[in-house]
Order: C-alpha cells, then structure tokens, then sequence
C-alpha cells in the first residue's frame, strides 16, 4: 500500500508536466485550430532558458594571483562570479535560486518566440489541412532544436535545486505513519503544486476575464465571434504566446528533475500528444485529467509488482492506454463530437 | 492482366533507365559508392510503398517505420535460422511485416484522421520500446541482432561447410555488398515502382482517391472502404518490410532505433517534400534525403574553407561559421529548414514545382494550348476540404 | 397511415428519432410506391433531412424500421444500403473534388458492377471500356462533356449538383433520394434540372424529393407528404395538399416560408 501510494505521488509530477504540456498544445488547438508538433520544443527552450540564466549568473571574472601559484606552477587563476562580487551574499543566493528566478527570464523570452513563431509561420497555417500543419511544425520543431543544439550542444546540462528544496519530505510523518514510510523529493512536490498552481491560473484566466471569455467563445465557434467585430485573430495569437509559456515554464522548472539536452521536446511531444488524445482534443480539463492519470498510470507500471506479471509493462503501458481509450472513447475522456473527425 | 497504358510504360522505362544508370550520372556528385547506392534504392521504395497508403488514401501513419524493423529482423532471422539467401530473407520479411501490418492495420483503421495517425505512433512507439526491452531475446536489444559463427543456418548447411568467418548474403553466388547489392535493390525497387504504378492506375486506386477525397461519399457509393483501407496499409506494410528487409541483406544487422518514430517522421518527409500522390515524388525525396543526410553530414569547416574559397578573407571565416551550423553534425537543421520551406511555399512537394515550371514553360510557348494547363488556383488543395 | 400495398418498393414503418429531448421524427410512417416521384415537404426543421439519414443508414432510428422490398433496411451499413439500390443526392454536392469528372461517374459504376469490395489491383481502367463507355454516355446526357477531364472541385456549383446526380443515376438505383436538388439554384437552372428529373421519370425508377420550392414539387411529384415538426400532417397528390388547411397553417404558422 505504502509502496502504491509512492508510485502516485511518483507519477503526479511527471503527469504535471504532461498537463501543462499537454494544457498549451490544447489551447492552441482549441482556439487556432492547429496541430503544433513544435510544442515539445518550446517546453525545451523553456528548460534552456534556465541554462541561459544560469549561465549569465555565473560568468566569472577571472584573475591571475599574483602570488599564489597553481599545483602546475603556473599563477593561480581566482575566480569569482560577477553575481558574486556585484552583489555579495545576494549574488549567493541568486545562485542557489537561478531555477525558479529564470522564470523571470522564461515568460519574456516564451512570449516573444511564441508570437514570432504565430504571426511568422503558424497563422499561414490555419486553414491548411492539419497533415500539412503538422509536417510544417515538425520541421519547425527540428529546426529549434538543432539550433539549441548549435548553441549548447549536445549534452545533458543538469541544473541545481535551491539548498531549501534539497533532499526529501518525510510526508508519512505528516500524515501520522512512520518515518520514512512515504519520502518524496522535496522539489518533485515544489513542482506539483507549481504545476497545480498554473493550471489553475490558466482555468481562472479563461474564467474570470473577458479576453478569456472571447477565447473561449471564439474555441467553441470562431466565425460568430469574429463576427461581432472582435478582433479574435490577435487575441489567438496572444494565446499562443501564453500557450508558449506555461510549456515554457514547465520546462523551466522541470530542468532539475531531467537535466535537459536538444531532444526534451521531441521525448515529450509524443507522450503529449497521446495525453491530448486522450483526454480528447481540444478539451482543457480533459488535458488536465489525461496528463496526470497517464502519469500516475506510467509510475504504477513501473513498480516491480507489476511488472513480474506482465513483463515490460512499464515501456508501453502509455501506449495501450492511448490505444485503449481511442477505441472504446473515440473522443477521448472528456472530448466534445466532431472535433478532428472526418 | 499486365496490360500496361502507354503513359505508364513510357514512365516506368525512364524510371528504370534513371535508377540502374545511378552510379554513373551519381558520381559527379559523390554519391557514387555502392552503400548510399543501395541506400538510394532501399528508401526510395519504402517511400513509394508509403505513398501507396499516405499518397492515395490521406491516411498519415506515423508508424511505419516498426515495419520497417520488422522487416530487419526477420530477415536476419532468416540469414540465421534457415540460409543467406536474400530472396529468402526478403519473403520471410514480406510476410512478417505484412502479418504485423494486418494487425495494425485492423486496428488502427478503425479511426480517422489525427486518430488514425496517433494510433499507428502508439503501436510503433510500444514495437520499439518492446524491442528494446521484453523482446530482448528476438531482437538482442541495444546490442542489435547480428550474425553469429554458431548459427543454425539449417538450409544452407545442408549444401555447405560452415565457414571460419561470418557469412555474407549472396544470391547463388553473387556477394549481396557492393555494386551487386545495389543493382539487386534496384531490380526490387523496380518491381515495386511497376506495382505501386499498376495499383494507382487500377480500379483499386481509384477507390483509394476516392477515399481521400470524400469518405463519406465512398460509403453511400456502395463502397466498403475498410477492407480497401485495409489492403492499401498491408501492401504499404509489406513494401516497408521488404525495405528493411534489403537493408539486413546488404548489412546483415537489425537495431530497434528502425523502428523509433523519427524514423517514421523522416519517411513522412520524404514523400511530402517529393510530392504526395506522386509516383516518382516519394521517390525523389527520399533520394534527396538521404543524399543530404550521407553527404552534408560528412562536411566539415575545412570543406566549407575550401568552397567558400573565393570570398574575402573576412567574410568567408563568417559564411563559413554560419553554413558549418547546417553540414556535419547540423545536417538536420539543414533538413528541418527545408522541411519548413517546402510546405510553407510548395505544398505539392518537388513534383508541384516541376509542373508549375513546365506549365510556365508550356504556356510561354503556345498561348493557345492553355486550356490543357489547370490553372493552378483552380487546383483543389489536397484534402484541404477535408481537413477542415 | 397509409397501408402498404403490393407495389410498395420502399416502407418507412413508424420510424422515430430523437436527439437528446428533441423529437426530430414522430411515427413517421410512409410508402413509397414503385415508380413514382413523392416529394417530402415542409418546413425548416421539420425532419426531412434526417428522414433521408435514416433511409441510408447515417443515423440509426430510435425506434421504427425502414423496409426495402420485404428486406430491412436499419441497422445496414450507408455501403450496404446503397448496394441494395438506393441511391443518394445531397443538399450540397458530396463529389469527389479531387478527381475528374469522369473518374467520378466511373467510381459509382464499378461500385455497381464489383460490390462493396473488390481487388481489382492489376487491372487497368483503360481497360475497362464497358464501363468508359457508360460513363461517357451518361456524362455526354448531363451536358457536361466539355468538362470530363476537369476536376469535380473547380465546376460550378450547378454543374456539381449535375455531376451528383450522374453519378446516382449511373447505378441505376431503385431509388433515388434528392435532397433539395435545385436548392440556391437560379430559375433558369431549376428548369434545366427538372427537364432533367422528368427525362428520367420514365425509366421506372422510384424517387423521393424533399424540396422546399413548390414550382418544382407541383411539376415533378405524383404523391406529397408533408412533414411538420417530425411528424406526417398531410398526404396526397399535390392537388389535395395545397388545399389542405393544415398545412397553410404548418407553413405559416411554422417557422419559415
């Protein structure tokens, strides 16, 4: 028992990750009507971003000692981080904070690719037919990474987690069990609840404001809408944008669990686009739901209970459920008719 | 039965011309050498198995490259288990991957659209994450499956001594490497080309265009489109599989990464950036593809310093440093650009372009022919109406 | 209502439909007869197209059958239906867009002649000169001859409408359904079309008009019935239902026209 819950929790913040991953792809869907295979690699520049900020905190200024020399004999090299020197101990704690703070860093930079990306190539699009689409943000996607790539080649840069987040929460204790019964990394639960909380700042702002209000009509039916004489095409792109940086940001945050490389978003882009599935396209809580089952649903496959049963198990188990669910649901958990359907 | 139209035994004769004259025309480019020869004709009958199904039907699998590996595998089996014959190899592999492909394929096409395309990804994506663990035994795993000293080879045993090294396919003789194993792949290439071109201008491919261009009509036409759906996805299976099983034959290994879904991602580009629906498009683009892919990513700086030679001192060292992003280990930003490019402004594919040049070129000559010209504006976007 | 009697091709038996609460058909009950051209008619909304979705299969009834010569209809797949003789014109033209006329009035042909299903793989269509041959006839018939190498999507709206009923008419089919085939069509045309209608009355070929232009109903139909939020208000020769008091009413009172 103890075990399963775990694997639960286990699985609740990978499946955050697929949420909001699985969130914007939806939002683009709904409200363009476009299949964005380039989604996975924008929740990897997001993941970037934080080894960009990272990297800008911690360039050094380099001196030569003028008296103290090196084990090779040659004048000992000091170095000191600009963020150090500027600002003392804060430059510390900049330090120890560079993932969470490169959201700062993060929500500019996802906003700006994400409307660049709309307005420069996505908007042709929008009454292509979907294979057309597709192919186009493929490349697209391919073409992110390669440049990612280019720039901070090949392989994984593992990020730090802020000191306060380090090690586990003993959250059996708190529950009244024993110690060390149910452990759980401190930070996995940092981003669960991150991700709870832009789920939920997203579904509020769709809610509560009225340019969510027109996004969300415009999803439903987009020709009344721009009937109306609102601008519904603008609005769509600032969507994007948003769509850029909640996966932005997931990936921002999701740099010290999996240290990132170019191909993050494409390892994520097809577990996403299963979750969308399955949670029916175009469906927002459906998104939600699908992302957070099917990652709790990979963690319990994982245990070793499980899999003496029914060996390897745990590699496809995404897969069949996807597979599963399209057959006996053709629209998902929670899709709505007619959406994608010929 | 094999009555041929004039236009299509024209085709098929230029087209054979074309692909056993390779290595000759090829050289001046440097893609001569019998290993991106043989390349040339595996893939480029893969892809025009694939447009048998993406082409005519519309239907995007995303899944088959597992046929592919499917194929790979069986054949090395049959190198190992009964002999080194590539016919062998190539029939042991059809009717695998045709089984596999059945299966899917029933499966699968049970859903349209986005659906049907997530399907064959999900099936593909579980074959290769099955390879690579629980089927370890079939498929050796990381490792790959490779020929061993000690294997049964029942059938060619029976006529031979086993030899000290590792054996190679032949056929009766003839080493399956080399310029031998290309021409054998382009005689395989070539009977698929005539089949896929008999398919497209049979009856049968009619209904396949006319599944693409309006389902529903096909259904109140009296036509049941899931066994001709069904049939299109086995025989693009099986061509799948014989590719991957003339892959084993002129390297006789099979690693799982055949079956991953970029594999199935890169034969989606080839038959897009040729020309969907096309005969020869699929085909070009998969020869353009893996050219770029054997060639570019060979390139390196010093290359680059050479060409751009002739370019002041300053400005080369920058061409030189942005080109180098796009050659060598960049070739796929190379592919990814043109990837983009080519849908954005030619969604037809390389064929598109050929037929608005010549088009231009016709009306240019004769004003009055016009008529025979469509318009291109007037040309229905594929299934644009479709995918709406 | 009416019983069905021994000439009736096609019986629509106490057919109902709902969609969530709506009652989009009500005990509709009808018999069409053998060779005869009844029009359906009534207001927007008042059932007729999914009357038509039912007969071919598009929509399951909730309750009722629709029986084709002692044979039962419901249940059968839209290919199957079609197969057993019944043919459809929609109220916008479903064409193959991307293929030429003339593969399009040759589909329906060997859908007719090879069934539901047949590998016909290595056979070329060049060679397939009985069925060219029809092809050609019916499209020459239809006035649309200069065109037969042009795709479907780039014709008129018209001449896809023409195109339509070619390719129905090329399966010779029991029974034909047209929904709304002169809808959105200019006066000059709707008399093309019915010329057309009433040149192939004569072949014994049973058809089903649902139609909201009168002038067309009154110079083509044999039998009227009049369909009126799901259900049948009024039946007879065209004469006896534009008299009838009903349905002036279900018209004016209704809720268009």
């Amino acid at each position: 028992m103890d075990a399963v819950i775990l694997q639960v929790l286990n699985g609740l913040d990978k499946g955050g990750a697929y949420a909001l991953i699985a969130l914007g792809l939806t939002l683009v869907f709904g409200t363009l009507g476009v299949v964005n295979f380039a989604h996975g690699a924008l929740f990897m520049i997001g993941a970037f971003c934080a080894v960009t900020f990272r990297k800008i905190l911690t360039l050094e200024k380099v001196v030569l000692s003028e008296t103290e020399l090196s084990p090779w004999g040659t004048p000992l090299e000091i170095r000191t981080p600009f963020a150090q020197q500027w600002f003392g101990d804060f430059g510390n704690v900049l330090l120890d904070y560079s993932v969470p703070l490169s959201i700062l860093l993060a929500i500019p930079v996802m906003l700006l690719i994400g409307i660049v990306m709309e307005r420069g190539l996505i908007k042709h699009f929008y009454k292509r037919p979907h294979a057309e689409q597709i192919l186009v943000t493929f490349g697209l996607a391919i073409v992110l990474q390669e440049i990612v790539k280019a720039f901070f080649g090949a392989n994984p840069n593992p990020q730090p987690i802020p000191q306060v987040f380090m090690g586990a929460a003993d959250l059996g204790v708190m529950v009244g069990m024993a110690e060390h019964v149910i452990t759980y990394p401190k930070w996995r639960l940092v981003y669960l609840f991150f991700s709870l909380g832009v789920i939920g700042a997203v579904f509020a702002f769709l809610r509560f404001t009225t340019f969510g209000m027109v996004v969300r009509a415009g999803m439903s039916d987009r020709e009344t809408v721009s009937m109306l004489g609102i601008n519904i095409d603008r609005r769509f792109t600032i969507m994007f944008g948003i769509a850029a940086v909640v996966a932005g940001v997931a990936g921002v945050m999701y740099t010290p669990i999996l240290p990132p490389d170019y191909t993050l978003g494409m390892d994520f882009l097809v577990l996403t686009f299963i979750v969308v599935v399955v949670g029916g396209m175009g469906s927002l809580p459906g998104a939600v739901l699908a992302g957070f089952t099917l990652g709790v649903v990979q963690s319990l496959a994982s245990m070793t209970e499980v899999k003496d049963i029914i060996p390897g198990i745990d590699q496809v188990i995404i897969y069949l459920v996807a597979v599963i669910i399209l057959l006996v649901r053709p629209r998902g958990l929670l899709g709505k008719r007619g959406v994608m359907e010929n | 039965m094999f009555s041929i139209p004039k236009k299509d035994a024209i085709t098929f004769l230029l087209f054979a011309l074309v692909v056993l004259t390779m290595p000759i025309w090829l050289s001046p480019f440097g893609a001569s050498y019998p290993g991106l020869l043989q390349k040339f004709a595996i893939y480029a009958l893969l892809a025009v198995g694939y447009n048998i199904l993406f082409g005519l039907t519309g239907y995007l699998s995303f899944g088959h490259a597992a046929f592919l590996g499917v194929g790979s595998y069986a054949a090395v089996w049959s190198f190992k288990l009964l002999s080194m014959n590539p016919i062998l190899a190539l029939a042991c592999a059809m009717i695998f991957s045709g089984i596999f492909a059945l299966a899917i394929g029933y499966v699968s096409l049970r859903r349209s659209g986005i659906y049907f395309s997530i399907l064959t990804l999900a099936f593909a994506q579980m074959s290769y994450k099955l390879a690579y663990s629980v089927l370890s035994p079939i498929t050796h795993g990381e490792n790959g499956l490779q020929l061993t000293l000690q294997d049964p080879r029942t059938i060619d045993l029976m006529f031979m001594e086993r030899g000290v090294s590792l054996p190679t396919s032949s056929l009766f003789g003839i080493p399956m490497n080399g310029y031998e194993g290309f021409y054998f792949c382009a005689v395989i290439l070539l009977i698929g080309f005539f089949i896929a071109q008999k398919i497209a201008s049979s009856p049968f491919g009619m209904m396949l265009k006319g599944i693409k261009s309006n389902e529903d009509r096909m259904n109140y036409t009296g036509f049941n489109t899931k066994p001709y759906m069904l049939t299109a996805f086995v025989i693009s299976g099986m061509y799948a599989g014989i590719a991957g099983g003339l892959l084993a034959v002129t390297d006789p290994l099979a690693g799982a990464e055949r079956m991953q879904w970029t594999a199935s991602g890169e034969l989606v580009l080839m038959t897009i950036l040729g020309g969907v629906g096309t005969l020869v498009g699929p085909v070009i683009g998969a020869w353009i593809i893996k050219y770029f892919e054997n060639i570019f990513s060979a390139w390196n700086e010093s290359i680059l310093h050479n060409f751009f030679a002739f370019l002041p001192d300053n400005i080369e060292g920058f061409v030189v440093l942005i080109s180098s992003k796009f050659v060598g280990e960049g070739w796929h930003l190379t592919l990814g650009s043109m990837f983009v490019l080519v849908v954005v402004f030619l969604p037809g594919g390389i064929m598109e372009g050929v037929r608005r040049i010549s088009s231009w070129f016709l009306r240019r000559k004769d004003p009055t022919k016009d008529q025979e010209v469509v318009d291109p504006e007037n040309m229905p976007k594929p299934s644009s109406e479709k995918g709406e | 209502m009416v019983e069905s009697s021994h000439n009736t091709v096609l019986h629509v038996a106490d057919v109902h439909k709902t969609f969530g609460g709506l009652h989009a058909l009500a005990d509709v009950d009808l018999a069409f007869e053998e060779g005869t051209t009844h029009a359906i008619i009534g207001p927007n909304g008042a059932g007729k197209s999914t009357l038509l979705n039912v007969i071919v299969g598009k929509l399951p009834p909730t309750r009722g059958t629709v029986v084709l010569d002692g044979e039962v209809l419901t249940g059968k797949s839209p290919y199957e239906i079609n197969q057993m003789g019944i043919a459809r014109v929609f109220q916008t033209p479903e064409i193959f867009p991307e293929l030429s006329v003339f593969d399009n009035v040759m589909a329906p042909a060997f859908a007719k002649r090879d069934g539901a299903f047949s590998m016909n793989l290595f056979k070329s269509i060049e060679s397939e000169k009985d069925i060219a041959r029809e092809a050609e006839e019916i499209i020459v018939d239809f006035g649309l001859d200069a065109m037969i190498h042009t795709h479907a999507g780039a014709l008129s709206r018209g001449h896809k409408r023409r195109l339509e009923l070619a390719m129905c008419l090329i399966q010779k089919p029991r029974i034909l359904l047209l929904d709304e085939p002169t809808a959105g069509m200019s006066r000059h045309d709707t008399n093309t079309t019915i010329e057309l209608l009433k040149k192939i009355k004569s072949s014994g070929m049973t058809k089903v008009i649902i139609e909201h232009d009168m002038h067309v109903v009154f110079s083509l139909a044999d039998e009227v019935s009049v369909l009126a939020q799901g259900r049948i208000i009024a039946e007879g020769t065209p004469d006896e239902v534009r008299g009838d008091p009903k349905v002036q009413e279900a018209y004016l009172g209704g809720t268009y026209e």
